[in-house]
Order: structure tokens, then C-alpha cells, then sequence
């Protein structure tokens, strides 16, 4: 299989704002993510998720050891368009990274950028408008849109660039739970069909759990790293590290705490409820 | 207990005569207990933030009223503007209205247009700045060298410091990460414990409301779908569904094992009180 | 209740008058207005009004909107109505005290009133039948000569529809910032204007700060969607003059030459 993301020893730190040391958020960090999968990124609030996001594309930079997107460096200056269109990026306030007040001359901004000819353009907006679900309203005005519906079309406005992969950093922030299924379903969608490999970071462990592999971090490191079934078992480590399980999860391990012996790894509800059945059935 | 609001036939509708002319709020009719924390919910346009904006007077209802202590809060312009400081209502995102040089002149800003005096002031900024969960040694510091968070409850205390008889939240804990909903709301709950304020409290989380919420009121459609405890409400949790509201997991999970076949309580919602229901079954199954 | 603002006031529609190419529309705005300040006399002034309500006719525009339009400028029309009626200098026809009403004066007047009312509403014609996108795409096309001469000329029209873009949402956030600082007390309402002026700041500083935030996490994102400048970009919609194009310029030159030469006869 194919190396999308390679991480190797990256340090970086903050510079400092008006007084103290500079903030240090990675000391030594390896990861790699394999192409086509769909990575879910958790972690509480400053352990270091979207600093990792914006090295996977350029906007920033290691002060020590590497980051490499595709076989490319992201150091290397010469290669920064390129980097930037194989690695989209959504982030989470959707209305402070649209640009234009339509729908599909928004979507078109990247590649206009990037000097895609007007009838090519016209394909690829078109495309990924279909892609998300929002061709029916390429002529509105981003603003009349629910939550939802503008951060899908800051996806589409990721996928007209036509990358290999794309970062989401935790594009469900401000969403509705109608809202946050619309944006999961499509990304999960994009995966799958296109095969685009997705790294989704995100405080919803509903959401993480939908994702082949999951990586916690805490403090810039990373704690438990595996698919969703070996990290959700970890309640503890979950715990400590200022994270919730999701309820079912919750529920089965204190019952195996009492006693029960119920697979801890059923984290769907009808998984959960078969395994209860099974017990009280017994 | 005696009702501390009435909201009597609210109606409310934007844009009279204009092609966008919507009736966002639509004939409700509900009252709330002193000391009560009511969790509010409904989907997005469903009119919860339309409701909330009438229950201090920000927005004036296109027909109905609400009473406050049993008075009309439009019964004068002294009366609607004492509302603003009974109600207490804490917006979404409510860190985007800080503006001061200082946390405390930030929470210090309700109280001084309360018109107190000084002394008094100080003593409701330490307090409030207590319920929050933060220190007196951010006060002197800039609202916006704090985190997200601490800068949430920075804007939470500003309203906290009116002391007001009730406090409405809209969807506080928004964009938060686990482990800061949890202290936030744990927060929210002991203030209301020592204060006795009633609370209002809207939230998208069903898990969030059911825990703390006497009552639940959901909206559907600028109507009232349903108004009772958490058990009486997810015992309708077929209907919840069909309005596009998510019931708690632990709700949808013992509404399967009733399908199943399995004699527990659908209307459960909290972790512990199904671990207590399960184990007793098992326990039972154990005797026999 | 800031809501209640219409902005950019562009009515979508399909005519003749929406389709015309955005560079053809400015250009015959500016033909029309230069033709405006050419009119001498009543009869150039029937051509040009002719002329417009063509062009009304057109676009399905109601005459009623562009009417509207004309009223927040009420105040300075009549102003400079009455101090071109009471201060030329010619045939007396009325006197009383130091005021006098000179023949020269009434139609002087009139023609001020009737040029300003044609050109406001001719250049109302143009945003209501023009997209704001389209605007901006047309006045960069024009202008691009002036890039050799080192004037950004992309970096404007990228400001432009930036600007245009967030408005709304400047506006709501105006809105909430507002209702959350009167959650607080806040009162806008009362007081002299040095403290309705100070009352301003619980609202202004969050929105700037908001402003500045927003911004912020804008570049980023156009970063992120390779944003270089203007260098090497292209367009989803390419500006493509048309026959109608062609038509529709002839006949502004044949409205330009048509007023110079009635104003050589003095028409």
C-alpha cells in the first residue's frame, strides 16, 4: 500500500507571543498514514491536532526532522502548489473560508488558482458540487445556507482541486447533529468512492468511530493509535487523556466491571444491544 | 413552587409584509417553576433562539406575552428594561462579546449599567468569576490573551454577575472539547445548586439536557412538541426521531433491546440508572 | 433590524439588458453619463431620456424601484433645484426682497433636476441588472491595461468581492453582538451623542476583533486553496463580447455623437 502522509521526528514549537518561552507542541513525532484510508484524529483542545493538520500541507512548516505528502517535502519551496493541491484542507468555521457570495464561483476559486482552463473548470465546480451533494444550489448565496450545506461546499471547493487527500480539521464544530451527519456521510462518501484518503480531526467519538483508524493525542504525542474498536476499549487511557467514550462503550465496561463478561468492543448501538441480548438470553 | 415565567400564546413572526415574512414562533403557551432548570431543544429553525430573545424582552412578541413574577414585562419601559437584568441570557459563542481591557471591567459591564455601587460590583465580579471555575488572578488580564474556553466563561460570568433570578444559556458548551463541556456544565449545575436560580438551557446534546434538565421542552416548527420530565419525554422517543432529534444513545440502544424482547424501561437515559436496570436482570435471571 | 438593509440590490432576471457583458454595461454607463453632462437643450435630453427608458423597458426592471433609488438623494436635488433657481443671473420674472427668479434660473433648474434623476437612475439600472461578481470581473477586465503600469488592479477586484462577500455576514454578527451587549444592559438608545457614541464601543471592538479574526482564518484558507495572486489565473466564467455586445456599443457611440452634434446646434 501506498504512503500518503510520512511523519518523521517532527519538532516544532510556537514562537513566543509577548512574554515566556515558546510554546512547544511536538518534540519527535513519527507518523504515517497509508493512502486511501481514513484517519480520525482525537485529542483535547491544544494537544497539538491542528498544529499536525497544517503541517500536512505547507502552512506550516518543521523546525526539526520531516513531513513528506505523497513522496513530496514539504519544505521544498518549488513543490508548494503542488503539496497544497494533493492535500485539501476544510477547517471549521465554514463562513470564514469562502470567498466568493455564489456557491460555484466559490467552489471554482482553487482552480482558478491554479490556471485550470474556463471549460475545465466548469467540469471539475460541476463535479464536485455532485460529489457533495449541492449542484441544486450552485447559484445561491453562501450565506442563505445551513451550517451543513456551507461546509460541504468547502469540501466541494477542496475536491475541484482534484486531491489525494484531504484534512479536515474538525469541520463539525459548529454544526447541528443534522448538520454533522450531512458533512460525515460526505466524507465518508469521498473516501470510499474516490478512494481519497481522509484525515478527520474531531472532539465526536461518534464520529471517530466511523474512521478505519483512530489516533489519540496528548501532548503533542500520540497515546493510542488503532482502529476504532482496540482505542475505544481503552476507557482509562481515554479518560485521562480529557476524552468521553461514547455511552454503549461506557455502559458495556462497567458491566464488565461488575462482573459481566460482554465484548467491550461492540461500539455500534445494535452491536451493544446484541451483546446484552446475548447475555441476558444466556 | 410557583411559576417565576409565564409565556402566554407567544407569537412571533419576521419580516410583516415582506416577501420573507415567517412565523418563526407560533402560539406557545408554557411556564416555568422558580428553581427549575428546563433543558430546550429542538433542531436548528426550529424558533428556540427566537423564544429565548422574547423571555428578557430583546425581541417584542407579534402577539401573546410573557409574564415575569406574574407582571407583563411590556407593561412599561422601566419594566422591560429591569427584564433585561432578571433574565440573564447567555448567547451562543457569548466569548465573541467581550470588549474590555480587563476580565473584570468585562464582567464588571452588566453590573455598571445595573447602575451598583462599586463595592457591590467587585463583590458580584469575584463571585461570578467563581461559578466559572476561574481564578481571581485572571481579573486584571486582557480578555483576549485567554484561551477559548477560559474566554467562554469570562462572557458567562459577565452575565452570571447581573444576578439574575434566571439564566438562559444558549447552547454553552458549543465547540468545546469532552473534558470542557463536562467542567462547564458541572459549573452551570453547582451554580444553580447554591444560587437557586432557575435555568434555562438550550442544547443540541440530548445526553447534555437529559442529565441536568428537570424538564424538557422541545420545539418543533415554532411549536411546542413536547413539555415533561426527560422520562416522559423519551418515552415518546419514536416522535423525537420523526422531528429529526437524535435521543440519547443509551435511550436508542434500550429501545432495541425492548424490540428484542427484553423487559427494560425505553424511557432510560442515563448510564448509571441502565447499568442498575441491567445488572438487576441479570441478577434476577441469576435466582431463578 | 439590520437585516432590514438590501444590499448590492442586484434583481436576477434573463434579458437582453442582464445578459449584456458586464464591460459593455460600465462602458455604456460612462457613455451615457458623458452624453448627460453634453445635453444642451431639451431635445438632447428627450434623446437620452428615451434612451434610458428603453433600456428599463428591457430589463423588466419596475420603474418604481428605480424611483425608490432616487429618494435618500430627494434632499440634494431640491437644494440644488432652488439655489440654481434663485442665484442665475438673466430675464427677470419674479422679485421680492433679495430673491429673484430669472427665466435662465427655471431652466437651469430644470435641466440640473432632470440630469441628476437620469444619471442616478441610470447607474441604478446597472447594479440592479449587473451581479456584484460581475461587476467586479468587469471593472478588473476594464482596468487591466493599468497593470503594466504597476496598479493592482487584481488585488482590488479580489478585495472587492471579498468585501462583498462578508457583508452579510458582518452584518448579522452586528446584529447578535448587539442583542447580546442589550442582554447585558447595554443602551443605545438615550443620552447625549457623546454617549451614544461611547455606547458604540461594546460593539464595535468585538466586531473589529471578529473582523480581524475572520480575516485571519480567510487567508489561511485561500492559502490552502493556492492562492498566489493574480499571476496565471483564470476565470469559471469568461467575459466573451458578443454580438449584442457590438450592437449595443454602436448605438452608444451613435448617443454620444448624436448629443455632439446637437449641441453644436445648440438642441
Amino acid at each position: 500500500m501506498s504512503v500518503a502522509v510520512k511523519i518523521a521526528d517532527l519538532h516544532f514549537s510556537y514562537a513566543a507571543q509577548t512574554e515566556g518561552k515558546p510554546l512547544k507542541v511536538f518534540d519527535g513525532l513519527d507518523l504515517t498514514i497509508a493512502a486511501g484510508s481514513f484517519v480520525a484524529v482525537l485529542g483535547h483542545n491544544g494537544c497539538g491536532k491542528s498544529t499536525l493538520a497544517k503541517h500536512l500541507n505547507a502552512i506550516l512548516l518543521p523546525e526539526g526532522g520531516s513531513v513528506s505528502v505523497f513522496g513530496m517535502d514539504t519544505k521544498d519551496e518549488a513543490l508548494l502548489l503542488n503539496i497544497r493541491r494533493t492535500v485539501g484542507m476544510v477547517f471549521q468555521n465554514p463562513d470564514n473560508q469562502m470567498v466568493a457570495n455564489v456557491v460555484e464561483e466559490d467552489v471554482a476559486f482553487a482552480p482558478e488558482n491554479l490556471g485550470v482552463p474556463s471549460e475545465e473548470i466548469r467540469q471539475r465546480v460541476d463535479d464536485a458540487l455532485k460529489a457533495v451533494g449541492m449542484y441544486e444550489y450552485r447559484k445561491h448565496a453562501p450565506h442563505l445556507l445551513s451550517g451543513g450545506q456551507k461546509q460541504r461546499v468547502a469540501i466541494a471547493g477542496v475536491i475541484a482541486m482534484q486531491p489525494q487527500c484531504i484534512v479536515l480539521d474538525e469541520p463539525t464544530a459548529m454544526l447541528d447533529p443534522h448538520g454533522r451527519e450531512e458533512v460525515i456521510r460526505t466524507i465518508e462518501r469521498l473516501n470510499k468512492e474516490k478512494g481519497i484518503t481522509v484525515v478527520l480531526i474531531t472532539h465526536h467519538m461518534t464520529e471517530a468511530i466511523r474512521a478505519d483508524r483512530v489516533i489519540v493525542m496528548d501532548e503533542g504525542k500520540i497515546l493510542i493509535d488503532g482502529t476504532p474498536k482496540e482505542v475505544f476499549t481503552q476507557v482509562e487511557l481515554l479518560r485521562g487523556a480529557g476524552l468521553s467514550v461514547p455511552a454503549t462503550t461506557q455502559l458495556l465496561y462497567e458491566l464488565n466491571k461488575a462482573g459481566c463478561k460482554l465484548p467491550p468492543d461492540a461500539l455500534s448501538t445494535e452491536e451493544c444491544a446484541q451483546a446484552l441480548y446475548a447475555m441476558l438470553k444466556a | 413552587m410557583s411559576a417565576i415565567i409565564e409565556v402566554q400564546n407567544l407569537c412571533h413572526t419576521y419580516s410583516v409584509g415582506t416577501p420573507f415574512e415567517h412565523a418563526a414562533v407560533k402560539h406557545i403557551s408554557f411556564s416555568v417553576e422558580k428553581g427549575e432548570f428546563l433543558g430546550l431543544i429542538g433542531h436548528t429553525g426550529s424558533g428556540k433562539s427566537t423564544l429565548i430573545q422574547h423571555l428578557n424582552g430583546l425581541l417584542k412578541p407579534t402577539e401573546g406575552d410573557i409574564l415575569l413574577g406574574g407582571e407583563s414585562i411590556w407593561k412599561d419601559k422601566e419594566t422591560t428594561r429591569a427584564a433585561r437584568f432578571r433574565v440573564g441570557l447567555v448567547f451562543q459563542y457569548p466569548e465573541y462579546q467581550l470588549f474590555e481591557e480587563t476580565v473584570y471591567k468585562d464582567v464588571a459591564f452588566g453590573p455598571k449599567n445595573m447602575g451598583l455601587k462599586e463595592e457591590e460590583i467587585r463583590d458580584r465580579v469575584l463571585r461570578a468569576i467563581g461559578f466559572v471555575g476561574l481564578d481571581a488572578s485572571v481579573l486584571d488580564k486582557s480578555p483576549f490573551d485567554l484561551s477559548g474556553g477560559q474566554k467562554r466563561r469570562v462572557a458567562i460570568a459577565g452575565v452570571i454577575a447581573m444576578e439574575p433570578e434566571i439564566v438562559i444559556f444558549d447552547e454553552p458548551t458549543a465547540g468545546l472539547d469532552p473534558a470542557g463541556c463536562a467542567s462547564l456544565l458541572e459549573n452551570i449545575r453547582a451554580y444553580q445548586a447554591s444560587t437557586q436560580a432557575t435555568v434555562i438551557m438550550v442544547s443540541h446534546s440530548m445526553d447534555e439536557v437529559a442529565a441536568l434538565a428537570d424538564r424538557l421542552l422541545v420545539m418543533n416548527e415554532g411549536s411546542v412538541e413536547m413539555l415533561g420530565t426527560p422520562k416522559e419525554v423519551f418515552s415518546h422517543a419514536e416522535r423525537l426521531c420523526e422531528i429529526g432529534l437524535a435521543v440519547p444513545q443509551i435511550t436508542s440502544l434500550f429501545l432495541r433491546l425492548r424490540e428484542l424482547g427484553i423487559p427494560v424501561d425505553p424511557a432510560t437515559y442515563t448510564v448509571a440508572d441502565a447499568l442498575r436496570q441491567l445488572l438487576l436482570l441479570k441478577g434476577g435471571k441469576a435466582d431463578a | 433590524m439590520l437585516k432590514d438593509i438590501t444590499l448590492g440590490q442586484y434583481f436576477p432576471g434573463d434579458t437582453v439588458i442582464h445578459r449584456l457583458d458586464p464591460r459593455t454595461k460600465l462602458l455604456m454607463v460612462i457613455i451615457y453619463i458623458v452624453a448627460l453632462f453634453l445635453c444642451k437643450w431639451f431635445v438632447s435630453y428627450a434623446v437620452a431620456l428615451l434612451f434610458l427608458v428603453t433600456a428599463v423597458a428591457l430589463s423588466k426592471i419596475r420603474p418604481k424601484a428605480l424611483f425608490k433609488g432616487l429618494k435618500p438623494l430627494l434632499i440634494i436635488i431640491i437644494f440644488t433645484a432652488v439655489l440654481n433657481l434663485f442665484y442665475t443671473d438673466g430675464t427677470v420674472l419674479v422679485k421680492f426682497w433679495i430673491f429673484q427668479i430669472t427665466r435662465e434660473g427655471i431652466i437651469n433648474a430644470v435641466f440640473l433636476v432632470l440630469r441628476i434623476m437620469l444619471l442616478v437612475m441610470g447607474t441604478f439600472l446597472l447594479t440592479y441588472t449587473t451581479s456584484p461578481i460581475a461587476l467586479t470581473d468587469g471593472l478588473e477586465s476594464l482596468l487591466s491595461p493599468l497593470k503594466k503600469l504597476h496598479f493592482p488592479v487584481h488585488e482590488l477586484a479580489m478585495m472587492m468581492s471579498i468585501a462583498l462577500r462578508f457583508i452579510p455576514t458582518l452584518i448579522e454578527e452586528t446584529d447578535k453582538i448587539i442583542s447580546a451587549q442589550k442582554a447585558r444592559g447595554a443602551d443605545f438608545e438615550t443620552g447625549n451623542i457623546f454617549r451614544r457614541a461611547k455606547a458604540l464601543i461594546p460593539i464595535l471592538v468585538p466586531l473589529f476583533v471578529s473582523a480581524f479574526r475572520r480575516a485571519d482564518e480567510l487567508a489561511t484558507a485561500m492559502e490552502c486553496r493556492c492562492y498566489h495572486g493574480g499571476k496565471g489565473r483564470t476565470k469559471l466564467k469568461q467575459l466573451r463580447y458578443r454580438r449584442r455586445d457590438v450592437l449595443t456599443l454602436l448605438l452608444g457611440a451613435a448617443l454620444l455623437s448624436g448629443v455632439i452634434v446637437m449641441r453644436h446646434f445648440g438642441l
